[in-house]
């Protein structure tokens, strides 16, 4: 006959052999393919139970070079490079080295340039807190999010691919310019998406904001406070959502953004709600920011012309005349003719602030060129805040801070 | 407090401090064994806040060799400051943390060490970061090739252990095309027109110009 085992029996048994079960941590390695670490992530964990006790964020797996790589070539040629950063917005990491490069030269563009510049970066951040936002949700378990931002991130691929001629790896700036000029009737279809775009992020608003499970998922959980998010250098939503209303745009205006109409939104508790929170209103303003650059484009030329030195002139100008031709040789084969110097800029990227800090000698190369990836910087936090976490929300607090290794690793 | 009152301020509280050139925001060249003081008053007493950026330039044949950057803002004025620190020992180049003030520093730092062999000193976690522990260069160093030297392949990385005498290497560099190519069959100046000027190793010693 089997002997009837009950509660009292397994007490006792532990009781029994309690010098035996005594507990001890476990480590645990989470990454670098762990899908809720967006890229090449590793954490080297130390467990309780569930709950975190030590986090090394291990960093480094796509680490490529790309500052001994600049060292090596003009300052065009590494406008690509800039694409493979914030891969998820290169749009806005080719502006921001544009205009970076563009400092050392002291050289101011025109209108039109500036007024494309900002519309891009604007749409870039748009697709790139699209991607972040479903991404998040997914993680969490909210899996038609990621259907709806996906669609929309669509149609601005689709809208970046008539500029570029690229859906992904754009390289759309030089410097002293853009690429080529805005596509006839491009700057209708963006105010025909800004249209559609608004009634889908209500929609997604409405699967989100009140309901009930992303409420428990987010709310309260990863909080970083105001103090914390200054001392680990984080910049962007991440910054805001605690609190700081730190936002270039508005603090240190570059590319003309002190003629546009927007609001910085600002978080109060610094959890992941408000780190989602503070994305969907990003959003909004950056179409009102889109709107008013539609509206408002400026005519003209969407290159320095003055720069002959720096700017390769079109296409159609060196078919015909020898001047054009010669500089656009001096141009391509030498690189853009830099005075020797120190510059550092920072750009509000979607993910925080973008650096550049370009050393020159002169010439087309630069002699050193650091780039400060602001997703570096917001993983720095890690160890202090997934302490005290389960490792469950530990994916939750990874998919709110929205990195991107591409930037981080360089 | 403006900006002019600022730097007129500063400049009063830190003699030390010589106005550098830079075509931006105001920069400073700083003493290596006065920045942590430095450091302090910028951020108890003219509140800059953020340390955005440390990093470090090596200026191959000059010396002092290396220079530590620090780029701060302040979210209370409103402006940048560059702070820029030579160190000392061209050999063993040294420069002390800032890392118990802004926290930030510590990655920055321990990034700026991975890539230049700058040790910061007191410094609580001085490991590499980017590249793997084991690793024997400073990449970002004017001396090292952009076709790379050749290493061994981090233990970690290695899911069979391989057989004796078999030794598994591999050239980290940025030409080489990441995890997921095949490894080359050609020397990298052959395959690479811009690593040919830059193609020397243990092997082919550097060309004497």
């Amino acid at each position: 006959m089997a002997k009837e085992v009950s509660y009292g029996d397994v007490l006792q048994r532990s009781n029994q052999y309690s010098q035996e079960l005594e507990t001890e941590k476990m480590s645990l390695s989470m990454g670098p393919s762990h899908p809720s670490t967006h890229g090449v992530l590793r954490l080297q964990l130390e467990l309780d139970g569930e709950v975190v006790t030590k986090c090394d964020p291990v960093v480094g797996y796509l680490h490529r070079g790309d500052e001994k790589i600049a060292e090596n070539m003009t300052y065009n040629q590494f406008v690509p490079y800039t694409d493979r950063l914030d891969y998820l917005a290169p749009l806005a990491s080719n502006v921001a080295y544009a205009i970076a490069v563009e400092r050392l030269a002291d050289l101011e563009v025109p209108p039109r340039c500036q007024a494309i510049r900002v519309l891009i970066s604007e749409m870039a951040r748009v697709s790139a807190h699209l991607l972040g936002l479903g991404a998040f949700a997914m993680d969490t378990g909210a899996f038609t999010v990621f259907l709806y931002t996906f669609t929309e991130r669509e149609k601005l691929y689709t809208l970046f691919e008539e500029l570029t001629g690229a859906r992904f790896t754009t390289s759309y700036t030089r410097i002293g310019g853009v690429a080529r000029d805005l596509p006839e009737g491009w700057l209708k279809k963006v105010e025909k998406f800004c249209d559609e775009f608004l009634p889908v992020l209500d929609d997604v608003e409405k699967l989100l904001t009140r309901n009930r499970i992303w409420m428990d998922r987010t709310s309260e959980v990863g909080v970083i406070s105001k103090e914390d998010a200054l001392a680990y250098g984080l910049t962007g939503p991440n910054l805001r959502a605690s609190g700081v209303p730190l936002d270039l745009r508005k603090d240190k205006p570059y590319c003309g953004y002190e003629n546009y109409d927007f609001d910085v939104p600002v978080g109060t508790m610094g959890d992941c709600h408000d780190r989602y929170l503070l994305r969907m209103e990003e959003m909004r303003q950056s179409v009102r920011i889109i709107r008013q650059a539609c509206a408002n484009m400026p005519d003209g030329l969407w290159y320095a012309d003055e720069a002959k030195k720096i700017f390769a002139p079109p296409k159609d100008k060196i078919m015909n005349r020898m001047e054009e031709l010669i500089q656009n040789f001096m141009v391509v084969t030498q690189g853009p003719q830099m005075p020797s110097g120190e510059v550092y800029f920072e750009a509000e990227n979607p993910k925080g602030a973008l650096g550049f800090f370009v050393v020159s000698k002169g010439g087309g190369v630069p002699y050193r060129l650091k780039i400060r990836g602001p997703s570096f910087c917001n993983l720095s936090v890690l160890p202090k805040m997934a302490v005290g976490n389960l490792v469950s929300d530990l994916v939750t607090i990874l998919g709110s801070l929205d990195f991107v290794m591409g930037e981080c690793d360089r | 407090m403006s900006q002019e009152d600022f730097l007129k301020e500063l400049q009063e509280r830190h003699p030390e401090l010589q106005k550098r050139d830079s075509l931006d925001w105001p920069a400073f060249n700083v003493p290596a064994e006065q920045l942590t003081k430095v450091a302090k008053s910028l951020l108890r007493v003219f509140k800059f806040d953020l340390l955005t950026d440390v990093t470090a330039v090596d200026w191959n044949d000059q010396s002092p060799r290396f220079t530590v950057f620090h780029h701060l803002y302040s979210t209370k004025l409103h402006a940048y400051l560059r702070l820029a620190v030579d160190c000392e020992n061209d050999e063993n180049p040294e420069v002390p943390t800032v890392s118990s003030l802004w926290p930030a520093a510590d990655w920055h730092e321990r990034e700026t060490y991975d890539m230049f062999g700058i040790k910061f000193t007191d410094h609580p976690d001085m490991r590499r970061i980017l590249m793997w522990e084991e690793y024997p260069y400073f990449p970002l160093r004017k001396d090292f090739p952009l076709a790379g030297h050749e290493t061994e392949i981090p233990g970690l990385d290695q899911t069979e252990k391989p057989a004796e005498g078999d030794d598994v290497k591999v050239i980290s560099a940025p030409m080489m095309g990441g995890p997921f190519t095949a490894p080359h069959r050609k020397d990298m100046s052959k395959n690479e027109p811009r690593a040919k000027d830059q193609s020397w190793s243990e092997q082919q010693p550097k060309p004497k110009s």
